[in-house]
């Protein structure tokens, strides 16, 4: 079944955190970058901003590690989310994530990550030049990839070659 | 409350102590913030007459009410003291993400006071402030302080800004950098800061703004941004060209400086404008700013002979990098001015002003008046090291190097242009007002901006008053003094309470101006701001600045003008046979700003503003 998802053109970003500071807002009432799920990384010196934020990733690693089945899949937007009230605050989820893209909130003791505001990703409008999207996409299983190089041993040939 | 923390951090440095105090909410609901709240606490707690650099001056740096909130452009601090340069009040404005970071930190201000016994910077990281051994900084650049601040503290995230070698070495228009390319520039705030023995602060805040009505804070914020994304210049126009935009149409009428403000046209603008940025292939991407929408900020490199031949730094691992600019100005003040077309020989000498710490405005030009020196015979080749001939891209770079360490002739040239050329036998080639060197607007072709120049408060600067947006842009004739003293009056009032001291860019203003702002005020704060109000806290801050000059000693006479703007017409183009008309416009000027001949406020005009007891 194919959602919409949020799709990141980097080369649009001029680094402008207008995205971060929808996310914490919309999170927290504040203007709190430290809580958004989105982040722009400024690699300044190769003149490149990235934005980046959960995928919503078929595999969902973060999903698999929970101890307690805390993150589940919303029917309507195919978001993985935090089940706030079943999370037990035990991080491993953010240890599980590849991507840094799940987080743990030292105030609330839960885990928190982006879902996709119920199917209105306040990022995506508040970017202002275009370079976060909405967009329905075929599923793609993101980390499918990896995981055949990880099955195949590509890490501990990676590891072993120094490389 | 929302839009102001409610807090700020006192620093003595020779008590070695940070403390936290409550913000004075009078006088933040009268001056709103930023430049405004600055300059209501440097007036209430520093004797005018000090001098810039001793321990009694104090550093402050304010945010505004809409700083780190998702207005657009609500990305800016200034930094409020004593100029180094000038002597006057000044207000020196940045933007980047160290004012964000503050206020996410609990803070809406930093005051400095006093001097570190030896090199310090401070961390800030929410409620702990700690003051910091700096020795092992002392002497290098912003970009290295940056990068060994956040190795020291651990922390990546940290923002930091900084001073030069030149700011250490009280060049006297050193300035405070951040976020790498990102300057409260003028007036010489990074030597205020050096003589403080303050190195850096570094800031990492998690806590956030709040807003007191979120609904109509965001309705307003959205209905600003919306207006920005139409307007031609802050929607499309600065995003494509930077501020470079400006060039090409300045020159057209006859107003770009050029040779020290011998001419008013530069044969070689074609090579250092925007279009030949973006042909050149040095162009590499635009950036913003914090919350900014318009994403002025030009990404740039140098690369292959360029960069073979003006590489003249020892971190040489820096020129691999990109980095940030030119503005229209600094390609104006290290180009035409200088007579130099070479835009590697423009972008290295930026290059080096950030990343020695210095404002490439007051530089250029103060090697302008050098050049123009040497044309003359008064400085030599022998005494400079090289022949300092206008156009010499060689002679441009080498002297702004020379300038941060205080080398040879830079030991000079770091006193800035007036004092440079008064100490030389000829005054008349300094270009600038109260110590403070022009900006990229002649005002014998544009007459509004020599009366913003004459009457600044902090020295020559473009940025209080831009009458050539109505001038060149717009429908005024630029030839003209009529209604010209009104409009830079409006301009000031307008750009001091509605940008300046609510924390926003004021190149918001040609889409965004009062009646859009006033909302976001209001909703931020909680207090119910009419325009009329905001134009009134503008109105006030500028007199208050001007109090401030009048008991420092500065009186109508400093209202001036260079001799060369006033009697000397450039030769040719099309403002050729032109000067100044200052004396037609002045008295106006005084008049409708409710101050007596002599250009001191009279105490009607203070009791209107509230200032009568001051």
């Amino acid at each position: 079944m194919a959602h919409r998802m949020l799709r990141i053109i980097p080369e649009k970003c001029t680094g402008c955190m207008q995205c971060e500071l929808a996310c914490s807002f919309v999170q927290t009432g504040r203007f709190q970058p430290s809580r958004s799920v989105i982040r722009v990384h400024l690699f300044d010196e190769q003149a490149s901003y990235a934005p980046y934020t959960c995928f919503q990733c078929g595999e969902a690693w973060c999903m698999t590690a929970c101890p307690v089945n805390a993150i589940a899949i919303n029917p309507d937007t195919g978001a993985k989310v935090v089940l706030e009230e079943t999370c037990v605050g035990c991080s491993l989820c953010t240890i599980a994530c590849p991507f840094g893209t799940i987080f743990y909130n030292p105030e609330t003791k839960k885990a928190f990550k982006c879902n996709l505001c119920e199917g209105d990703p306040a990022c995506a409008r508040a970017c202002p030049t275009g370079a976060i999207l909405y967009e329905e996409m075929p599923a793609v299983d993101w980390m499918a990839p990896w995981s055949a190089k990880v099955r195949s041993g590509y890490l501990e040939v990676v590891g072993a070659g120094g490389a | 409350m929302g839009g102001w923390t409610g807090q700020l951090l006192r620093v003595d440095l020779a008590a070695g102590r940070a403390t936290v105090e409550p913000l004075n909410m009078t006088w933040a609901r009268d001056f709103i913030g930023g430049r405004g709240l600055g300059a209501r606490y440097l007036y209430a707690e520093t004797d005018p007459r000090v001098e810039p650099l001793a321990a009694e001056n104090k550093l402050i740096f304010a945010t505004g009410p809409l700083t780190g909130t998702n207005a657009s452009c609500g990305a800016r601090y200034m930094v409020v003291t004593k100029g180094a340069l000038t002597g006057a009040i000044t207000t020196s404005n940045s933007g980047g993400h160290w004012g964000p970071e503050l206020k996410f930190a609990g803070y809406d201000m930093i005051i400095v006071e006093g001097r570190a016994a030896r090199p310090v910077y401070l961390w800030i990281y929410d409620d702990q402030a700690e003051i910091k051994d700096a020795g092992r900084l002392w002497g290098k650049t912003t970009w290295e302080t940056e990068d060994a601040i956040r190795e020291e503290v651990g922390v990546p995230d940290a923002v930091v800004a900084s001073i030069g070698p030149a700011g250490e070495r009280l060049v006297r228009f050193a300035c405070i950098v951040n976020d790498r390319h990102r300057a409260a520039g003028r007036s010489g705030v990074g030597a205020v800061m050096g003589s403080k023995n303050l190195k850096a602060i570094a800031v990492r805040g998690t806590r956030g703004v709040t807003v007191a009505d979120p609904r109509a804070f965001l309705e307003a914020a959205w209905a600003g941004k919306a207006r920005m994304a139409k307007n031609p210049v802050t929607g499309s126009g600065f995003a494509r060209f930077g501020t470079l935009a400006t060039m090409d149409p300045i020159n057209e009428v006859g107003a770009l400086p050029t040779r020290n403000h011998q001419h008013g046209q530069f044969e070689g603008v074609k090579e250092i404008g925007a279009g030949a940025l973006k042909k050149s292939g040095r162009l590499l991407t635009n950036k913003a700013c914090f919350a900014c929408t318009i994403a002025c900020g030009r990404v740039t490199r140098v690369t292959g002979a360029g960069a073979a031949r003006y590489t003249v730094h020892t971190s040489r691992k820096n020129w691999r990098m990109a980095a940030e600019g030119p503005e229209y100005e600094n390609a104006w003040s290290l180009g035409a001015d200088c007579g130099v077309s070479d835009q590697d020989a423009i972008l290295m000498a930026n290059y080096l002003c950030n990343e020695l710490g210095m404002d490439p405005i007051s530089m250029g030009v103060t090697i302008a008046a050098a050049m123009e020196l040497f044309d003359r015979g008064v400085l030599t080749e022998a005494r400079c090291g090289i022949a300092l001939r206008f156009g010499s891209g060689e002679a441009l770079v080498r002297m702004v190097e020379a300038t941060a360490w205080r080398r040879g002739i830079g030991d000079e040239l770091a006193e800035g242009a007036m004092r440079l050329t008064a100490k030389l036998g000829h005054p008349e080639l300094f270009m600038g007002v109260k110590g403070q060197e022009f900006p990229a607007y002649d005002p014998r072709g544009l007459q509004g901006m020599g009366l913003g120049y004459a009457t600044s408060n902090r020295g020559a600067c473009h940025l209080r008053a831009f009458t050539a947006g109505a001038e060149v842009f717009g429908k005024m004739d630029r030839t003209a003094t009529e209604g010209k003293a009104e409009l830079t009056k409006k301009l000031q009032d307008t750009g001091a309470g509605t940008y300046d001291a609510a924390g926003l860019c004021s190149f918001v203003d040609s889409a965004v101006g009062p009646k859009d702002v006033v909302p976001m005020l209001a909703a931020a704060t909680g207090i119910a701001y009419t325009v009329d109000d905001v134009l009134k806290a503008g109105e006030r801050i500028h007199n208050l600045e001007r109090l401030w000059n009048l008991r420092a000693g500065f009186t109508a006479k400093d209202d001036t003008l260079p001799p060369r703007m006033l009697s000397e017409p450039p030769p040719s183009g099309p403002s050729a046979g032109m000067v100044s008309r200052l004396h037609e416009m002045l008295p106006r000027y005084y008049e409708i700003r409710g101050w007596d001949a002599e250009g001191r406020p009279t105490p009607a005009k203070l009791a209107e503003l509230g200032l009568a007891t001051l």
